[in-house]
């Protein structure tokens, strides 16, 4: 790390003594990205940004909310109503949650199609799974927060998965309820909990960074950077691009939390939470709504858990069930088809959850649950040793140079 | 890929049969504050608080509302005054430890029909009048649905059996509900000659309980409008930025 000559010169006291400078200069400016990243790159900045925007509104919420349950409900509406800019704070916060889900989907996504996860990379996808796990207690216990109906009753069935642990499953959920049922001392820690969790994230976050800075950004062609013509510095190429792109997300991203801002969310959560009325449909946010058509689609309860848990867990596998050489999806045709059948599968797999296991919901609910173990399981392992990957490019620099000639 | 196109398409269609099922849709209905512009019919929301006072108030409460709040649908101070000052608080303990009855004030909050769950049960035949502060935010199809249950008290169709004291409405879910149709036509004397129908009446206490359900409405509009136009100015500069940053590369 050959420190650079800063001209001023409190910095190079500082720098001499303390090399916060010299790092950053290192990991913006001379840290080299391929030269070819898509908008698709985009994404893991984003999710980076939208964490710090939920953690300055989550603090400035818990300033006015009161972990009570006789008064969370209306410290929440307090918010909303008389306190300055309350609605707009609460607004962010909460559909910034869905806006956090819809960005890391992306960004996992992108990394099944270009096989971002494959070595020297594995740890950085394992780390990012592990951000997921992380992102999804926090979102889970934020929603039981406002204690509303569907708070109370989602906390009620979620918690209750536990149960289905053998022998000792009714002692866990009593110890995680802290009573008999959900009641005030659950609703304490889940708050105590959402607030700690974000923090584990961007510790996790960093390491996430770490692992990424040691081999840099993979790219849409999925070969490693051959010498400096492949790759340009981040900073300015990348941070102008970023920039970019988050002004069109902050665009749609403002026109939901202005114009629309209970799209995401369930009318049920605006009624007080009420022990003895059970709601007609007790449904999880959307972001969980895959996961719940699994856990549902199992007809044995335990079985069900440990298919809910297991359709994560196969994430930290997928590096390994994945036994391609060739990481882009570019010159993976047969894969390709097979991973936009997957994306399907998600978004049939989260419209079965949406709906009442009754009649077709079950067998379809089976059907894309099924087919997604079957995809990571059986097809993964077995098509990355059939397929016949397309030749792949000499390197990136040759096929970014050829189009000139035949594109204007 | 067109099986699974199919597929979708089925799936939609259940989707759409098991809703019908629970209830009909409720028809929209255009409202002021509906649309990236929309604001409050101020002349609506006093009709609608007056619908409110005069129809619903003698069951439901809007425990979120406070008498000052009320600056928000185009009342001064010494209206509100005026308002708060018609109802009785019960306050204290004073010095002598007794508490007392005194006139409303700007920042006490609406007073509530029934003390407690129990009274308001006990008063209307074991059911109870839900609290108005949240309806329209509170219910799938928001003001449409609320204006639906209001307006949706139709004769009972051939076959239905109701049970003891419920009446029969179009789009209340499961059809039987245990209020009685609220509003009569003329039932409440408007001061601006507009005509008190029914569905006038349901229109405008819809608009006055979607204002209780969020009074910032108006300010989230505005301030969107204007965020929206910085942010489309701000990504076209940063496009730019990126494209002459850029420029060398490609």
């Amino acid at each position: 790390m050959a420190a650079p000559a800063f001209k001023n010169g409190l910095v190079r006291w500082i720098d001499h003594r303390l090399p916060v400078f010299s790092f950053l200069h290192h990991e913006l400016h001379d840290y080299p990205s391929p030269k070819n990243l898509s908008y698709w790159w985009n994404f893991g900045s984003l999710a980076g940004i939208v964490l710090v925007i939920m953690i300055v509104t989550g603090v400035f919420l818990a300033m006015h909310y009161t972990p009570h349950t006789a008064y969370a409900f209306d410290s929440v509406e307090r918010i909303m109503r008389d306190v300055n800019y309350g609605w707009l704070i609460r607004y962010i916060h909460m559909n910034g949650a869905s806006f956090f889900f819809i960005i890391v989907y992306i960004h996992i996504f992108r990394g099944m199609y270009y096989g971002s996860y494959k070595a020297p990379r594995e740890l950085l996808w394992i780390l990012g799974v592990v951000i997921l796990l992380l992102m999804m207690a926090t979102a889970f216990m934020g929603y039981v927060l406002p204690w509303g109906q569907m708070s109370f009753w989602g906390a009620t069935v979620i918690t209750n998965l536990f149960s289905a642990i053998p022998l000792v499953g009714d002692a866990i959920v009593t110890w995680l309820w802290g009573g008999f049922s959900v009641d005030n001392p659950t609703l304490n820690r889940f708050y105590s909990l959402h607030y700690l969790l974000p923090f584990l994230i961007v510790a996790v976050v960093m390491l996430h960074m770490v692992a990424l800075h040691r081999f840099g950004s993979g790219n849409p062609l999925g070969i490693d950077v051959k010498g400096p013509q492949d790759s340009i510095p981040f900073h300015p190429y990348y941070t102008a691009k970023d920039a970019f792109g988050a002004g069109v997300f902050f665009i749609a991203f403002a026109g939901v939390v202005f114009f629309s801002p209970n799209l995401f969310g369930e009318p049920d959560n605006y009624i007080p939470a009420n022990p003895l009325v059970t709601p007609p449909h007790i449904v999880p946010e959307w972001y969980f709504l895959p996961y719940y058509a699994i856990l549902r689609a199992i007809p044995d309860k335990l079985l069900g858990v440990i298919a809910m848990f297991g359709s994560i867990f196969v994430l930290f596998l997928l590096p390994w069930l994945d036994t391609a050489r060739v990481r882009s999806a570019k010159f993976r045709p047969t894969y390709r088809k097979f991973f936009w059948v997957l994306v399907v599968d998600c978004i049939v797999l989260g419209y079965v959850g949406a709906n009442p296991p009754e009649g077709w919901f079950i067998l379809v609910g089976r059907i894309a649950t099924a087919y997604y173990f079957f995809h990571f399981l059986i097809l993964l392992p077995v098509l990355g040793l059939i397929e016949r990957p397309l030749p792949l490019p000499q390197s990136i620099s040759a096929p970014v140079l050829k189009p000139a000639e035949g594109k204007a | 890929m067109r099986r699974l196109i199919s597929a979708v398409a089925l799936l939609l269609a259940f989707g759409a049969a098991a809703e019908a099922a629970e209830g009909a849709k409720p028809p929209a209905q255009h409202w002021s504050f509906s649309g990236i512009f929309g604001t409050f019919d101020r002349a609506s929301l006093q009709r609608g608080f007056q619908v409110y006072k005069e129809s619903c108030a003698a069951c439901h409460a809007v425990n979120m509302l406070f008498y000052r709040d009320l600056k928000g649908i185009g009342y001064q101070e010494d209206d509100i005054k005026a308002i708060a000052a018609q109802a009785k608080v019960m306050d204290g303990p004073n010095d002598a430890g007794e508490m007392f009855e005194r006139a409303g004030r700007p920042s006490d909050k609406f007073v509530r029909p029934f003390a407690n769950e129990n009274a308001a049960r006990a008063g209307n035949n074991g059911a109870l009048p839900v609290d108005l502060s949240m309806v329209t935010k509170a219910r799938v199809g928001g003001p449409d649905y609320v204006y639906g249950v209001l307006t949706g008290y139709v004769q009972t169709p051939a076959g239905v059996t109701l049970m003891e004291g419920m009446n029969y409405n179009a789009y209340f879910p499961g059809h039987q509900i245990a209020m009685p149709p609220p509003l009569q036509a003329d039932g409440v004397p408007y001061q601006d000659g507009t005509k008190a129908t029914v569905e006038q009446q349901a229109k405008d206490v819809v608009t006055f309980l979607a204002w209780a359900s969020e009074p910032t409405l108006e300010a989230r509009k505005q301030m969107g409008i204007k965020v929206l136009l910085f942010l489309i100015v701000m990504t076209g500069i940063l496009y730019a930025a990126k494209r002459k940053v850029w420029a060398s590369v490609h």
